[in-house]
């Protein structure tokens, strides 16, 4: 096949495409959205599921039924899957599962740098990292032999660089893939109680079958391709260099001649390649990105290793860095330069939501979307952003303790795909748990899932292709929870009506939601043609259509 | 190892990513290694932008280290000193006012123009270039672009710098 530039996530589709992936699933997340849409585009079947939870319970469902699946989600997203995730490990998989964490160093678009390799230690998974898309490619058959040979999840780690970098990939480069695709099993169900029914008598054997394939799994990654040592070369030979991920890449650049030690199996690690290894150079240094896990695995197992200072654990890392941890120098950073921040687009719906908010100084619990761009100046009206859905309770904290004056000021405001991912439940909580005060939730709906790209949700109505479902309704959802007061309200419409809304609602004790709609100006365009699309296919098909969509009149679709 | 190192720069929207697409594109087209960096998210809404495109015979890393860029081509005129300390000494900076705007078929035309600019310098073929762009741009714009970019190609020409 020809050469194709491609970005990590692509090769990953591109990958599942040729693999024979039954169905790819996951939740919107820089850096992991593109994967599930080059996959649809590619033709593979993909759909967003309402959350990452969800999804890793759906892909582990389609394993049981011997398929392969393939899983993505950002990094905090897996924090949300990971309930499924550790038992998952206990029980197992029929097909193969491939579960891309998608790591955020630096945090280019993320709320932490939390390090995922920690979660193939503690959930006990295997972990494979490649470096660019070329081994975003072919490493993915790895996992999926690897899943399928020890029947378990594969955790598939990338990081942004790897993810949004695009490289050469040339598919041939691991044979021919057809083959591979026709090698997949056919779904079908098998009984198997004791390995899938988590009772404590089923699981503590399952524990024990676990932690035995993880020694197979060692072994196994002692000599197999995933890890393999580069030899050095000329004067630079003394000097060993134990990397994975992108990391290997800038070590490489910055250490010509350098031997080195490149893992792409980061769990289980090969504990005795990587001994030999330090024992034939003379110095050998840690390069990875976030926390020092290889080098902390390394030396805990006795392995003589330098880690780098400790200043290198914040941020990505580059070549210039790479230089300086080789350098020993921990001196201060040239400090990267300052451009212009982002900011909510000059046309967003949500510039009055923002500044009736600072206006009558609101403590707003906010949350996680472009929308959080309220907090910058002009308006800087945006107390707290934590955790998808954590403004619904983190808000009802606040009110259940603040004196009455300043709960009556205490404000949730989340955005619609973040309120289906794990807002309701924080209304669940509301209505069972009023403060005395009542409280006050804003549910900024535009449509879309504005801040990762656009993509849909079930409050859209439309699937990951932009064909027509059914459309959650959000006010629907509020009342039947049981809040007192829904509204819904177009703030760009009506400023001024948003204004005594949002007064009336604050003053009075009880529990209200407001719902904020305007379709996202970017995406205004794009939802008019495919709400159109929608409509000709129900004329021209209706016996197609397998129920009633609901038609939501609410949702102004008005030129911006 | 011969590595040409481009940064682009510029704000949100104004095609910075665009024009990396097309630049790595048209390296591949040559048939060179390359590879292209950039972050996504955030930096959408308005922001800053910088995209790195590296080619060659073997490019290793993705980014371009700091202070080693061959060329810095630059979208907006209020990056130029942000990102200045990313070109080497020597380098090579395409600034935005290298295009007069008044001339320019279509202003969202200004990436492909400054492409074009950058094209004296780099040892790809221009019919490379304007591949790429035909290949990333819908029908309808190409004649505009086509038309940008031999704009940015004259005026880079003459400048008494060209090689």
């Amino acid at each position: 096949m020809d050469r194709q530039l491609l970005s990590g996530d692509e090769a990953v589709a591109l990958a599942a495409l040729h693999a024979g992936v039954a169905l790819g699933t996951g939740y919107p997340g820089t850096p992991s959205t593109e994967i599930l849409e080059a996959f649809d585009a590619l033709g593979g079947r993909a759909q967003w599921a309402p959350n990452e939870k969800v999804a890793l319970e759906v892909g582990l469902g389609a394993a049981f039924g011997n398929a392969r699946v393939l899983v993505t989600m950002k990094h905090v997203g897996l924090n949300v899957a990971a309930d499924p995730l550790f038992t998952a490990a206990y029980t197992g998989v029929s097909g193969a599962l491939i579960v891309v964490t998608a790591d955020d160093p630096g945090m280019a678009s993320s709320q932490n740098e939390q390090d995922n390799r920690r979660y193939a230690i503690a959930a006990g998974l295997p972990m494979i990292e490649p470096s660019d898309s070329q081994e975003a490619y072919d490493l993915f058959f790895t996992a999926i032999e690897m899943s399928e040979r020890w029947k378990l999840p594969v955790l598939y780690r990338m990081t942004t660089r790897v993810c949004h970098s695009k490289s050469v990939v040339t598919p041939a480069a691991r044979g021919d893939a057809a083959p591979e695709a026709a090698r997949k099993p056919a779904p079908h169900f098998e009984h198997d109680i004791n390995a899938r029914v988590m009772i404590p008598a089923n699981a503590r054997p399952a524990h024990r079958r676990l932690r035995a394939k993880l020694v197979e799994i060692a072994a196994w990654g002692e000599e197999c391709a995933l890890n393999r040592v580069e030899p050095g070369s000329g004067s630079a030979a003394d000097l060993g260099i134990v990397t994975s991920g992108v990391s290997y890449l800038h070590a490489a650049e910055a250490a010509p001649g350098a031997a080195i030690l490149k893992i792409g199996l980061v769990n289980p690690l090969p504990l005795e390649k990587a001994r030999a290894f330090a024992a034939a150079h003379a110095r050998t240094v840690v390069i990875e990105e976030g926390d020092p896990v290889i080098a902390d695995s390394l030396r805990a197992a006795g392995v003589a290793v330098e880690s780098r200072p400790d200043i290198y654990r914040f941020g990505e890392l580059d070549v210039p860095r790479v230089r300086r941890i080789l350098a020993g120098d921990a001196s201060p950073e040239p400090a990267a330069p300052l451009g212009k921040p982002p900011e909510l687009c000059p046309a967003c719906p949500y510039h009055a939501v923002y500044a009736t908010l600072q206006k009558h100084d609101c403590i707003v619990a906010g949350d996680i979307g472009c929308y959080t761009l309220g907090v910058l100046p002009p308006y800087r009206a945006m107390d707290t952003c934590v955790a998808m859905g954590a403004s619904i309770g983190v808000g009802l904290g606040l009110r259940h303790v603040l004196p009455p004056e300043e709960a009556r000021r205490v404000v949730s405001i989340i955005g619609d795909s973040t309120f289906v991912h794990s807002g309701i439940s924080g209304l669940v909580e509301m209505a069972y748990n009023p403060p005395p005060t009542g409280h006050v939730v804003i549910v900024l709906d535009n449509g879309t899932t504005a801040m990762t790209g656009q993509q849909e949700h079930p409050g859209t109505g439309r699937r990951l292709d932009h064909g027509p479902t059914a459309r959650l309704s959000i006010e629907g959802v509020a009342s039947a929870i049981g809040i007192e007061s829904v509204t819904v309200i177009d703030p760009y419409a009506d400023p001024d009506g948003f204004e005594s809304l949002l007064l009336e609602r604050l003053a009075a004790p009880e529990l209200s939601v407001i719902v904020a709609r305007r379709p996202c100006v970017l995406a205004a365009a794009d939802i008019r043609k495919w709400e159109q699309q929608a409509a000709e296919f129900r004329a021209r098909a209706p016996e197609q259509v397998a129920y009633d969509l609901p038609v939501d009149q609410d949702l102004p679709m008005g030129d911006q | 190892m011969s590595v040409t190192n481009v940064v682009l720069a510029g704000l949100g929207g104004q095609g910075v990513i665009k024009a990396s697409d097309i630049l790595a594109d048209a390296a591949l087209r040559a048939g060179l290694d390359v590879k292209k960096s950039e972050l996504h998210g955030m930096s959408q809404r308005g922001g800053s932008v910088t995209s790195d495109v590296r080619f060659g015979e073997r490019v290793l890393s993705p980014m371009v280290p700091r202070g080693e860029a061959d060329y810095l081509v630059v979208l907006a005129d209020s990056e130029v000193e942000v990102t200045r300390p990313l070109l080497r000494p020597g380098g090579v900076l395409l600034a935005p006012d290298l295009i007069a705007d008044a001339d320019l078929p279509n202003k969202r035309s200004l990436n492909v123009a400054l492409l074009g600019a950058l094209s004296r310098y780099l040892d790809l073929p221009p019919e490379a270039m304007l591949d790429a762009m035909r290949a990333a741009l819908p029908e309808r714009l190409h004649a505009v672009n086509e038309r940008a970019f031999e704009m940015g190609r004259k005026v880079a020409a003459a400048d008494g710098t060209i090689p």
